[in-house]
């Protein structure tokens, strides 16, 4: 494969995990917090809702946000991109 | 002692060493403080008065940040704008944890979201969720472009020196308006901490600041921020873990406040139709009414008020009043309203705090309830509930698009060492912010069942003592009046701040004042790293980008960085002289920071690195129209800046929008303007769109060459990094 060709793949994958990883951010932000008042079933003591606003959101971004730092930089390595430091 | 924070005289050491090297001098660091604080614990046992105490822990904190400032002194410019380039990862994400931290969300955060319930967790979700966008769209390319600020990736990817400018005038509005609300809390902290006067507390703490940033700029701002991390985090969890183990028994509260939430939203209905509330809130009511009654006709009422004051003045002199209450009554007398205008303004408030005192639960909504209003009621409720669920959404996307856009923040990432850290450190900064805000509504929860449950229902004169030192100290933060004179504290007797849930909480919680002194020393430490990192952003855009890259591009490195430390003294003191006026509203002044830097920002930095037909021009115009939609909203629409300028038009709300949500229109304002300008001006040049590529991979290997062509612009932006050495 050429060189040219591997890091256009790279770039795309790089676009499709953004992509979805922003969906997810999207609606665990906006879609949670628009339904708010239909999702106050309760959770652990907790009304969904609110607790998705105080904590489970929140866990969500670190686990975005951690995935997506796994993920790029296993790519990095296979498309021959990763950039070394000292 | 010199080399704990990176190479000096020659000594390098490898990435390895220098981290362990780090560990080890931050693990003794966090030893340190504890036991200083557990003997400054014991000094109180032994009688220290508490001002001492205060003092001391003021005086120590700002000493230990200015040592770190002058052990991490340098002229070197790598040094001075990006910290070397060899920041740790998790490090970073301390020092962002702390520069993150602002004296609003430390102190400010817990009060509002005790205030407001469920509408608080717009600002939770919001300053948490932007830095999803930061990792995915930002940070990683923003690293790999690599120089000093964020004005240089616009003037590099756009070309031409008016987008580096506009970002560099947009950096520079936002991080002012920010700078101003932190130093204006250090003024508090240091006030309330040693009862010194406020304009001497602001001058003590831009001292504090100065000595870090002015000698060692972000290499010092760097691992002053990690230290201030370290002690703003104690601060903040120590006193909420003890009231957990108090309420619950169990010191993780943020896993068990979903049971007391349960309990105070039981109570929040019992307090609804407690007769002696009903009581209270009639009371008030009726003072509205009067208030209300008064302004029909302010003339009479203001003679008739003189006349009242007059009279009792007099009788307390004729019969043996006390010294006290005659000097009191004449100071009434004294502050009556001057002239009509005075009077009716003063009225206006007073009976808007009345109405509000009238509601159930003091004006609070009940703490789990979801929006305002209802979708099921009348007309009114639903659209109230329409109107408050949409502000909250756009609070929520303002704040996230405006944190992922704050220079202060972006800047931080050129510090890591690659772009491979980059990505790690935005998870890094982002757990340790996530630490402290998923403590935030735990500690409202829990200070709310605190005083529903233990405070309200005391008798008048059991009331512990912080009540009455507080109500001395300024009665707008705390203040207890017994309305209805049945000697019990109701919830609507009690006036409280929001600022000072988070101070309350340790002499709530029982804790002795050492442990108050720590969480104002935490609030400190919240206030100073966030304001070096704001002053540094002014002074390097003024002086790496307006001087050096715009005037004179030969000017030598020294002389580079010695007129960035010249900036940086004069806009701190500009800073803390507009602080010192006590400028209205300065929740407003945070706000709106978010505001500008989401409209001005996210739309050219998002498009610059994503879109390669993004041209200059369409940046540029991209930039003034976000940011100018954004302001022109929120001058015609907030309340203090419409006093500001002058403009008496009925307030026009688009959607029913709040100006605090400014951000919103002028965000896609910004990306529209940049696409359709894009479209009708020529493409970026071949060179612009190498470029693009560069930044786009964390590193082309050698035998691609061909695919990126190293243009003379990319070659300048290599040799810029290798010249100042990794």
């Amino acid at each position: 494969m050429l060189p040219a060709e591997l890091h256009r793949r790279y770039w795309r994958k790089n676009m499709v995990v953004t992509a979805l990883l922003l969906f997810v951010w999207f609606v665990a932000t906006f879609g949670v917090a628009y339904f708010a008042r239909f999702l106050s079933f309760s959770f652990f003591g907790w009304p969904f809702s609110f607790w998705m606003g105080a904590q489970g959101a929140l866990l969500i971004y670190c686990l975005i946000v951690g995935f997506y730092a796994w993920y790029m930089n296993r790519l990095d390595a296979e498309h021959d991109v990763a950039d070394e430091d000292d | 002692m010199a080399d704990f924070f990176g190479r000096r005289e020659g000594v390098a050491h490898s990435k390895k060493q220098f981290k362990s090297q780090l560990d080890r001098v931050y693990r003794w660091f966090t030893l340190g403080f504890v036991v200083y604080v557990l003997l400054l614990g014991g000094l109180e046992r032994l009688g220290m008065p508490h001002s001492w105490i205060g003092m001391t822990f003021l005086l120590s904190t700002i000493a230990l940040y200015a040592g770190i400032g002058i052990m991490t002194r340098t002229t070197d410019a790598a040094e001075y704008y990006v910290a070397g380039r060899r920041v740790p990862a998790i490090y970073n994400g301390m020092a962002i944890g702390a520069d993150w931290m602002s004296a609003a969300s430390f102190l400010g955060l817990a009060g509002t979201l005790y205030l407001t319930g469920y509408s608080g967790l717009a600002f939770i979700m919001g300053w948490t969720g932007g830095y999803c966008l930061v990792a995915l769209v930002l940070a990683p390319y923003l690293r790999k472009f690599g120089q000093f600020t964020i004005p240089d990736f616009l003037g590099e990817r756009y070309g031409g020196h008016l987008p580096r400018f506009m970002g560099l005038l947009a950096a520079i509005l936002c991080s002012f308006t920010y700078l101003v609300a932190q130093i204006y809390g250090v003024g508090l902290i240091t006030s309330y901490l040693t009862g010194i006067a406020f304009e001497l507390g602001i001058f003590l703490g831009v001292g504090g600041i100065l000595v870090c940033s002015f000698l060692g700029g972000m290499r010092a701002v760097t691992w002053t921020q990690v230290a201030q991390y370290i002690i703003l985090l104690v601060a903040y969890l120590i006193p909420v873990v003890w009231l957990s183990v108090k309420q619950t028994g169990i010191p993780v509260p943020q896993a068990v406040y979903g049971f007391q939430l349960e309990k105070v939203t039981t109570k929040e209905k019992e307090l609804a139709t407690d007769p002696k509330e009903l009581e209270v809130r009639a009371l008030f009511s009726k003072r509205a009414e009067v208030l209300a009654e008064k302004m029909k006709h302010p003339e009479l009422s203001m003679a008739a008020d003189k006349l009242a004051a007059t009279k009792k003045l007099a009788a307390l002199k004729a019969g043996n009043a006390s010294v006290a209450e005659v000097s009191a009554a004449g100071k009434a007398l004294a502050a009556l309203p001057k002239d009509e205008r005075a009077a009716l303004r003063e009225w206006a408030i007073a009976k808007t705090a009345d109405e509000i005192k009238s509601q159930p639960l003091n004006g609070m909504p009940a703490h789990a309830a979801q929006f305002l209003g209802n979708p099921d009621g009348t007309v009114q409720e639903k659209e109230l509930y329409d109107t408050s669920r949409r502000n909250f959404l756009a609070l929520v996307f303002c704040l996230m698009v405006g944190t992922s856009a704050l220079p202060h923040i972006l800047m931080r990432y050129y510090t890591v060492p690659s772009v491979r850290e980059a990505r790690q450190s935005v998870t890094w900064s982002l757990f340790f912010v996530f630490l402290l805000y998923c403590t935030a509504p735990a500690l409202a929860v829990l200070v709310k069942y605190e005083i529903f449950t233990v405070l309200v229902g005391t008798p008048f004169d059991q009331l512990p003592a912080w009540v009455n030192e507080w109500n001395k100290v300024d009665p707008a933060l705390l203040s207890v009046v017994d309305v209805n004179k049945d000697n019990v504290l109701q919830l609507n007797e009690m006036t409280m701040g929001g600022d000072i849930v988070v101070l309350l909480t340790p002499e709530l919680a029982g804790l002795p004042y050492v442990v108050s002194a720590l969480v104002a020393a935490g609030g400190l430490a919240a206030a100073l790293s966030t304001a070096d990192g704001l002053l540094l952003v002014i002074a390097n855009a003024l002086g790496h980008d307006l001087y050096y890259k715009m005037i004179d591009p030969n000017a030598s490195t020294v002389s580079r960085v010695t007129l960035s430390k010249i900036l940086l003294l004069i806009v701190a003191l500009l800073a803390a002289y507009v602080a010192a006026q006590k400028p209205a509203d300065i929740l407003f002044l945070v706000s709106a920071a978010f505001s500008f830097a989401a409209s001005s920002f996210f739309p050219a930095l998002s498009m610059g690195i994503f879109w390669k037909r993004a041209t200059g021009t369409a940046a540029t115009l991209g930039m003034v129209s976000g940011l100018s939609v954004t302001t022109y909203y929120m001058i015609t629409t907030q309340p203090w800046l419409r006093t500001t300028f002058g403009i008496t038009s009925p307030i026009q709300l688009w959607w029913g929008i709040d100006p605090i949500s400014a951000g919103l229109f002028g965000v896609p304002v910004g990306f529209a303007v940049i696409i359709l300008v894009s479209l009708v001006t020529r493409p970026p040049s071949q060179d612009m769109q190498a470029l693009l590529e560069y930044i786009r991979y964390p590193d082309l290997k050698a035998h691609d060459r061909s695919f990126a062509a190293p243009a003379p612009r990319q070659g300048r932006a290599i040799s810029h990094q290798a010249g100042d050495g990794l």
